[in-house]
Order: structure tokens, then sequence, then C-alpha cells
């Protein structure tokens, strides 16, 4: 078949996404290269209030707060005395796809329908497709999910093309790729050809869906134990679960409540080569996606990306791909859920965290994932064999993404490794200087400025020191 | 494995979306060397074909599709591979760990 040029498809973007979104982007411009979040957040999004209402007539969201007894107690024997806050868990794969993402999902589906759309398209090889396509069935409109799935020998990786066959399972039309972020182009083809509403990840209105997540979290931690969470650990990749739980913990009042963000660490890793494609064991919740969109939120298919996670997190860490592995037997094994990986990344970072943290402390894990074949443990650890990637026992400081995994011998070497935050800052005001400013420092007003203060929390004496602005 | 469909049959589809030198500008070099390519599942229009051959498809949703037919009754090859030593041991070791605290002492 004939396809339209590459580049021919990408300069219609902006025409294609405001027909398939419905958002005019321009209306929250301001400075010269900010934009008005927060009116952007509250003209585009739904109120609480609404989501919650919408949330609860597609069968998303009240899920769970369990409470990890056994692996507290585990924590607490390697902790010194006094130490080892409780651990709980949010059992997001309660959700009707399995996931937290059935939150994002319901909305945008809800605002698809209200809008007229017949169909919806989500460009996603993560557990968002099996969200959207669970959530389009209860609403009988069309569904198309474009996953990136093969490398260029034809292997897929088994926990994507479990996510597939997921979607299939819903009714959707799955698109299935090889590597490459021409998957964007192709998501654009499809957006043209069919008029569909696009459901994409970082809309005001999906990143609302999930400011339920946070707001639940606070109301089931003061009924249980009479207080807020002293923190509440998040798994991270595009932004979006960072920056909706933190709004939803604001919104219900968690001043003091620490939003912790953990990654599983893929450096060195190319996110687009299609040799390194198949050397992941995990697709999702790694440093692929979640340094860049920190420092680059507006990377994302839509104009201004309403997930901002530099806005909320106050501290950032990672875990390697054998400790996700290890903490998903364990709770498997001391508290009978079988559930992850990739949803464990925060509960490998928790385990570490709360033996920092007082014994009367809470620290919440905030979602669970549905396992399954070719998601589970089994499957990417055979698969990781069968690519030349060594799996051991020993010591997680070894780990080095795409060459081993090193799987713990004892729960005390599981560690999160703070990222310096203020490096990540001064990575972000380096994309608004090669970006926008490109070295022209007039170009900085003082809406921008107070816009970038916001965005990474910084006081605007500081930044302009740092983009040597005076 | 099935080598011959017929109208109506439940088909898998390939098509090579762009070919290695229309790829985007910015994937690195080995991704380069390769074409983008592109799988998606429905029911076969044509009366009849052989893998290999060029075929037009209605997706589950209804959209008409062409591309190479590549497997009939396309089946799913992910599963949970057997057990792995590395996890093997785990669950009784933390086990046993526990069991060596006294409640009194948490």
């Amino acid at each position: 078949m004939n396809y339209k040029k590459y580049e021919e498809v990408m300069n219609q973007k902006a025409r294609i996404m405001k027909d398939s979104i419905g958002i005019d982007y321009e209306d929250f411009e301001q400075g010269n290269f900010s934009f008005d979040y927060e009116k952007m957040m509250r003209v585009c999004g739904y109120e609480l209030e609404e989501i919650i209402d919408i949330q609860r007539k597609s069968g998303v969201g009240n899920t769970p707060l369990l409470e990890l007894e056994n692996i507290t107690k585990l924590a607490r024997m390697l902790s010194p005395k006094g130490k080892g806050a409780r651990i709980f868990i949010k059992d997001e794969a309660s959700n009707p796809s399995g996931s937290f993402k059935a939150r994002r999902a319901a909305v945008s589906v809800y605002h698809a329908k209200k809008l007229g759309y017949s169909g919806i398209i989500s460009a996603t090889s993560g557990n968002y497709g099996a969200a959207v396509a669970s959530q389009a069935a209860r609403s009988g409109l069309n569904c198309i999910v474009v996953q990136e799935v093969y490398d260029s020998k034809g292997i897929g990786q088994p926990e994507i093309l479990e996510k597939g066959r997921s979607c299939e399972a819903y009714g959707a039309e799955v698109v299935q790729l090889t590597v490459g972020p021409e998957l964007f182009y192709y998501f654009l083809l499809l957006l043209e050809e069919t008029g569909y509403f696009n459901a994409s990840l970082y809309t005001p209105f999906g990143i609302a869906g999930i400011e339920t997540l946070g707001f639940e979290v606070a109301q089931q931690v003061r009924s249980i134990a009479g207080k807020d969470p002293e923190a509440v650990v998040i798994t991270h990749a595009g932004g979006g679960n960072v920056t909706g739980t933190a709004r939803g913990l604001k919104k219900a009042g968690c001043g003091n409540t620490q939003i912790i963000a953990a990654s599983v660490d893929l450096k060195g890793l190319h996110m687009a080569s299609d040799t390194d494609f198949n050397k992941k064991s995990f697709t999702t919740g790694h440093t692929g996606f979640g340094i860049p969109f920190a420092t680059w939120p507006d990377r994302a298919d839509v104009p201004r990306n309403a997930a901002r996670p530099l806005r909320y997190m106050d501290r950032y860490g990672l875990v390697s791909q054998g400790e996700v592995f290890y903490v998903t037997e364990m709770l498997a094994q001391l508290e009978g859920l079988e559930r992850g990986p990739a949803g464990n990344v925060s509960l490998a970072a928790a385990f570490a965290l709360a033996q920092e943290m007082d014994d009367d402390q809470i620290i919440v894990v905030q979602e669970t994932e549905y396992t399954g074949a070719g998601k589970h443990p089994l499957a990417q650890l055979a698969f990781a064999k069968a690519h030349g990637v060594e799996v051991t026992r020993g010591n997680p400081e070894e780990n080095r993404p795409g060459v081993n995994i090193v799987i713990p011998e004892r729960p005390e070497q599981i560690r999160f490794c703070d990222i310096n935050m203020q490096s990540l800052k001064e990575s972000y005001l380096k994309n608004i200087d090669n970006n926008y400013l490109k070295g022209k420092k007039d170009c900085l007003t003082s809406i921008d400025l107070e816009f970038l203060a916001e965005e990474i929390r910084l006081g605007k004496g500081k930044i302009c020191d740092l983009l040597q602005v005076r | 494995m099935l080598t011959r469909a017929y109208k109506g049959d439940y088909v898998q589809i390939g098509d090579t979306v762009l070919r290695p030198g229309e790829r985007a500008p910015q994937v690195p070099e080995d991704t380069k060397k390769v074409p983008l390519e592109m799988r998606v599942k429905g029911f076969m229009e044509n009366d009849s074909a052989q893998i290999g051959q060029e075929v037009m498809v209605k997706t589950v949703i209804g959209r008409s599709i062409r591309g190479i037919l590549m497997a009939v009754n396309p089946r799913f090859t992910h599963d949970f591979a057997g057990p792995q030593p590395e996890l093997l041991h785990i669950g009784s070791e933390l086990k046993k760990i526990l069991r060596t605290v006294k409640a009194d002492e948490l």
C-alpha cells in the first residue's frame, strides 16, 4: 500500500490534533512561550465531583487500600529501632481493565461520547490501551489501539503482546507496529482516516481522571489511621500518574504528604533502537519515559501536556529491574497478591523508603496492575535470557540494563537511588533555552518567568541565574 | 499451520509502512536500516488466498485494510514460560526471615 510521506503527515499534526481532541490550545498561550496551566485544567478538565460520578458509572475507582503487614514487618526487621513506616498499597488492579489507566480512559471515553465522536484511538503499548478498549466497549464506541510491539525480526515483546490480546478481548482493533517513533505518524494517519477521538494520555481530562486516585488515597488513609499519609510513592513514566495523583491529594487537603516518584532504571537503552527494544524487561514505568517527560513535558502528542510532574514531585528515584521482580515475588508470597510487575516499581521503592521513615508514619504505594501471560516475571525473565540478557541472583548495584538482571539475594539489598532534583530542574531549563529562548534572553517576560517558577518550583532569581538572564 | 484462507476467515495481514530510506530523521542508525512494518487482524474479503498473497481484510470495527496474508486464525504465542530458578526460592527465603522475628520485637 502507498502511505503518505512522513514529513507530509507530520506537518499536518496541529490540525489533525485539534480535530481529534476538540481543544484549541491557543486559548491558553501567554507570554512568549508559556501557557496558563491551571486555566487549561479548569476549562478543559472536569470538576473532581463530576469525575467521581463518571467513574462510578463506569465501574472505575473506589479500589481497596490494603495494608501490607508482612512486608512492613520485614522492612522493620531491616530498619534501625523506631523506623519502618506502615506500607499500604492501592489495589488498582481491581479496576475493570486491571490498572489505574481505567481512570484516565473513563473520562476520555466519556468526553469523546459527549462530543459525538463515533470512535476513539489510543497510541499506547501500555495498560492504557486495554483501559480505553474496555471503556469504549461499555460506551458503544469503536476503538483502535496502535502499539509498538515487534523488533525488525518480528519478535514481539511478550508484555505488549499480552496487552494487545487484552485490547482484542474488549473488541478493539489492534494495529501492531515495529519499533520506531513513527508510531505517532501512523496514529495521525488513522485519526485522519477515521475522524475518531484521540484518547491522548496527556489531555486535561485524562489527567483529571487520575485525581480521584489521590483523593481516594487521602480519604482511605484518614479513615484507617485518622491522619494523612506522610508519603505516597508513584510509578513514573509519562508524568500523568504523578501529576494526577498529586493533584488529587492536594484537592483532598494533604498539604504535607511527600510526593515520591519512582522509575525502573533502563538508562543506556535507546527507546527507538531496534536492537535495544527486546532487551528491556519493562515496557513502562522506566527512565526512558520518566526522565525525558519530567524535563520536557511538551514532547507529548498534544501541544500542551497536562502531565507536568516537576510541579509535583518532591523526590524522584530509581530501582532496578531485578529489584522489582524480587518485590513482585514478595508481594505474591507474603501478601497473597499476584500483581505487576511494572506496577510494582513503586512498591520496590516504598520498601526501601519505609526503612528511612518512623514506624508511626504511613507510606502508600498508589497502584498495582494485573498480571498475566507475557507480563509475568517468569515470561519476562525467560524472554530476557533468550535475548542474551544474563539473569543472576546477586547485588542489584551490579545491574546493567540490557546486559544483566540481578535479582537481590536479600531484602536489605533493595535501594531507592535518588535522582538529583536540582539537575532535573536544570535540564528542564536547558530544554526551555534550546526550544524557546534559543539564546535570546529578552524573550523571557515576567509571565514566562512566573510560569517557570511554578513548573519547577524554584525561585525566580535562581531561574534567572540558571538561564543567565539579568 | 494453515496456509490457505477463504472469505470470512479471521487472518493476520502485514504491510510495510515506511521503507528504510523513508524513516523519521530522529531514529537511531540501527532502526533506520529496517522498514516500519504493520500487522493487523481481520476477516478476509477475498474468496481465497495463500499466505504471502496480497488480500483485503475487514477489521473487527469494520475498517478495510490491504496487506500481505501472514497467518490464518493467528494464535497468541506469549505465555507464562517455565519456572525461573532465580525466582523460585525468594518466597521461602523471605518467610524464613519473617519467622525469626518475635511479635513483641515489632
